[in-house]
């Protein structure tokens, strides 16, 4: 009997995480693609066709037949769509990026710093999560803008003669984004880093390699899962990100979350929204799915 | 291969005042802050040597062995290799390749890139490199696993490609640390035979460092016993083993019956011991020491004989006790004998015949004897 109400435990507890996906990813994403599918209407809801379990089957297959890829025709027919798209896919880019070449220098150190300072160190990467991110936005506006913290240090030190124009611009952008999303790459990437045998680069050493090609023959290709986990975390949402181009970014920064926003607040029209929405999810998943097969396929190849 | 044997046998370098030590530590310290792991120490190591570093953890045995890689730093002393000083050389361009216990082969590479890593620093040429790679697997016999990853190998053949590694280089010396203590007892034994084979054969100096004193008894040409930083004996595994110099090598090597007592006379290269289990030790020696000084009488249990008659030596190198415990282990069996005084006594006598008439059983008097040539006197 204990080996049966074992057993049933262990299915109970695959079945949470697999219904938390159920329940908090897909059904809204079919609630998202299902809204994308109709047509914009002066309602509440506003859009149409709306499903009445009233009307019997026949009147949701009478509905299901009123969908149309509208929407989606129409997002490749304005340019600003596409242009939104790749402006911020290219600034998720550049700000990954940014992030990496920050991060992996945090994290490597942290790793080779001493065992009793390294749960020290770990808290101040995680600290700032315990101020709203909402309020950690506004305050670079305070130190970036014309008359801010940055240019009145910058002016003092004599190494600028005028104010900077940062606020507002792509690279306050880059900051906002490096700075929120700097421990979702620091933390992979020290994990990997830090669970590495000290002898390996030893090893490399002992074998010929100067301290900097061990790290690039050795240490850097072993960290490379941290390195992928951290730049999928901070791309993806950061593809997808509203608040800091919205709060930092000029009033000509294009981004696919503030078209978003556009269209669902201010145009009330939810099914481009949705459309818009639902091709930013494929933009973002099927290269991350080629990517793990390609990944898994290298692995089974090493067997 | 034809038999190594007669060569290993001839080959004593350090017993020649004319040869030069290929490797010389010379009065190195190396401190951890406040904590000495190596205290002053001196070694001479000569070129073919199979040489082994035993003690105990936190003898500092891998401290040295780090510092002959150049992973640390004598704090003072200095080391010399082949004529020339290491002090400030790094390991990438020291002419020693070490084997790490943990073998710290790189999980991203196959075996042959591994093997080919050392290679591909020194910028040696495609094909040369290949023809190595391909020599040192077959060396190892490894050579249906070139493509397979580390994660993919039974320990012993890790084993074999941190060896393979190490030795890709031609390294001048080779330092092991620990090279066999993740292997079971059978692997290891096999490949204790191997490495003896392979050093031969490659004509190389080893330097391992252990704390298995089978494994330093059976491979090494020559032993340095280390404690507290310090090296208390080098000798040859059958010196370390019939002549301890101390108390603590007697102890540290084997298995041993050690008896305190006072020194009654000395002259004519025997000295006696009257022992504080009362019975006087007579004992062959060339070093005499003083009459009335305190002094240690060590005997090992296989030179112990065990009877129920009263030996003909005796009161000489005889005493009386009682059978304590009997352990039998096939080829032998262990006695512990209590003597008068409460001193457990271990004899192993070897079991020549299958059976024995009315053998020697629980709580049984006993005589325990020894040849005068049986053990060692051990200054205090």
């Amino acid at each position: 009997m204990a080996k049966l109400g074992s057993a049933l435990f262990n299915r109970l507890v695959i079945i949470i995480p697999y219904a938390w996906l159920l329940f908090f990813f897909l059904i809204p994403f079919f609630i998202v693609i299902r809204i994308s599918l109709s047509e914009t209407a002066v309602a509440m809801p506003p859009y149409l066709p709306v499903f009445d379990l009233a009307s019997g089957i026949g009147g949701i297959i009478d509905n299901i037949k009123q969908f149309s890829i509208d929407n989606y025709i129409w997002l490749t027919e304005d340019a600003l769509y596409a242009k939104a798209y790749i402006s911020s896919l290219w600034i998720a880019l550049v700000s990954t990026f940014l992030t990496l070449l920050i991060a992996y220098p945090v994290a490597y150190g942290m790793a080779q710093a001493p065992n009793t300072i390294r749960p020290t160190l770990l808290m101040l990467v995680i600290l700032p999560f315990w101020t709203s991110f909402l309020i950690r936005v506004y305050a670079w506006i305070a130190i970036l803008k014309p008359e801010g913290l940055l240019n009145q240090l910058l002016l003092t030190l004599g190494v600028i003669d005028q104010p900077l124009i940062i606020l507002n611009t792509n690279w306050a952008i880059y900051i906002g984004i490096v700075y929120s999303y700097l421990p979702f790459m620091v933390l992979p990437i020290y994990s990997s880093l830090e669970k590495m045998d000290h002898s390996l680069t030893e090893a490399a050493q002992d074998l010929g390699c100067t301290p900097i090609r061990a790290f690039w023959r050795v240490t850097f290709p072993l960290s490379m899962p941290g390195v992928v986990a951290g730049c999928m975390l901070v791309f993806i949402p950061a593809v997808g990100e509203f608040v800091i181009p919205d709060l930092l970014g000029g009033s000509e920064t294009l981004m696919i979350g503030k078209t978003l926003w556009n269209e669902f607040n201010a145009n009330r029209d939810w099914p481009v929204s949705a459309a818009v929405a639902t091709i930013l999810l494929l933009i973002l998943v099927v290269p991350i799915m080629f990517f793990q097969h390609a990944q898994s396929k290298a692995d089974s190849e090493g067997r | 291969m034809k038999s190594l044997g007669s060569i290993r046998r001839s080959f004593a370098p350090w017993a020649d005042p004319k040869s030069v030590p290929f490797i010389a530590v010379k009065n190195v310290t190396k401190k951890f802050g406040d904590f000495t792991a190596v205290d002053d120490l001196s070694l001479n190591i000569y070129p073919r040597e199979f040489f082994a570093l035993l003690g105990a953890s936190g003898c500092g045995k891998s401290t040295l062995l780090r510092m002959l890689a150049g992973f640390e730093q004598p704090t003072s002393g200095e080391i010399i290799l082949d004529g020339q000083s290491l002090a400030g050389i790094p390991p990438y361009k020291r002419p020693v390749n070490m084997m790490f216990q943990s073998y710290a082969l790189f999980p991203h590479m196959t075996v042959e890139n591994n093997i080919a890593f050392g290679l591909k620093q020194d910028g040696m040429p495609k094909a040369d490199i290949a023809a190595r790679v391909d020599q040192m697997l077959k060396l190892v016999k490894l050579d249906k696993f070139a493509k397979r990853k580390p994660h993919q190998l039974s320990g012993g053949q890790r084993q074999r490609v941190a060896l393979a590694r190490s030795l890709a280089k031609r390294p001048k010396v080779l330092l092991l640390d620990e090279p066999l203590g993740a292997l079971d007892k059978k692997l290891r034994e096999e490949t204790q035979f191997e490495l003896m084979d392979l050093q031969q054969e490659l004509g190389l100096t080893f330097v391992v460092v252990t704390h298995d004193q089978e494994e330093a008894m059976t491979m090494a040409d020559r032993i340095a016993v280390m404690a507290h930083g310090k090296v208390v004996q080098v000798a040859t595994p059958p010196e370390i083993y019939e002549a301890p110099n101390s108390r603590f090598v007697a102890d540290f090597i084997g298995d041993v019956n050690i008896f305190d007592g006072t020194v009654s006379s000395a002259g004519n290269g025997t000295v006696e011991i009257a022992t504080q289990s009362g019975f006087t030790v007579r004992v062959a020696s060339a070093e005499l020491p003083a009459v009335g000084a305190n002094a240690g009488f060590a005997v090992r249990p296989e030179k112990i004989r065990v009877g129920r008659d009263r030996p003909a030596c005796a009161p000489l190198n005889a005493v009386q006790g009682e059978i304590w415990d009997i352990g039998y282990l096939g080829d032998m069996t262990v006695f512990h004998v209590k003597l008068k005084d409460g001193k457990v006594i271990k004899a192993s006598s070897l079991n020549a015949v299958r059976a024995v008439e009315d053998p020697i059983g629980y709580d049984q008097e006993v005589w325990i004897s020894f040849d005068e040539n049986a053990g060692v006197v051990l200054k205090d």
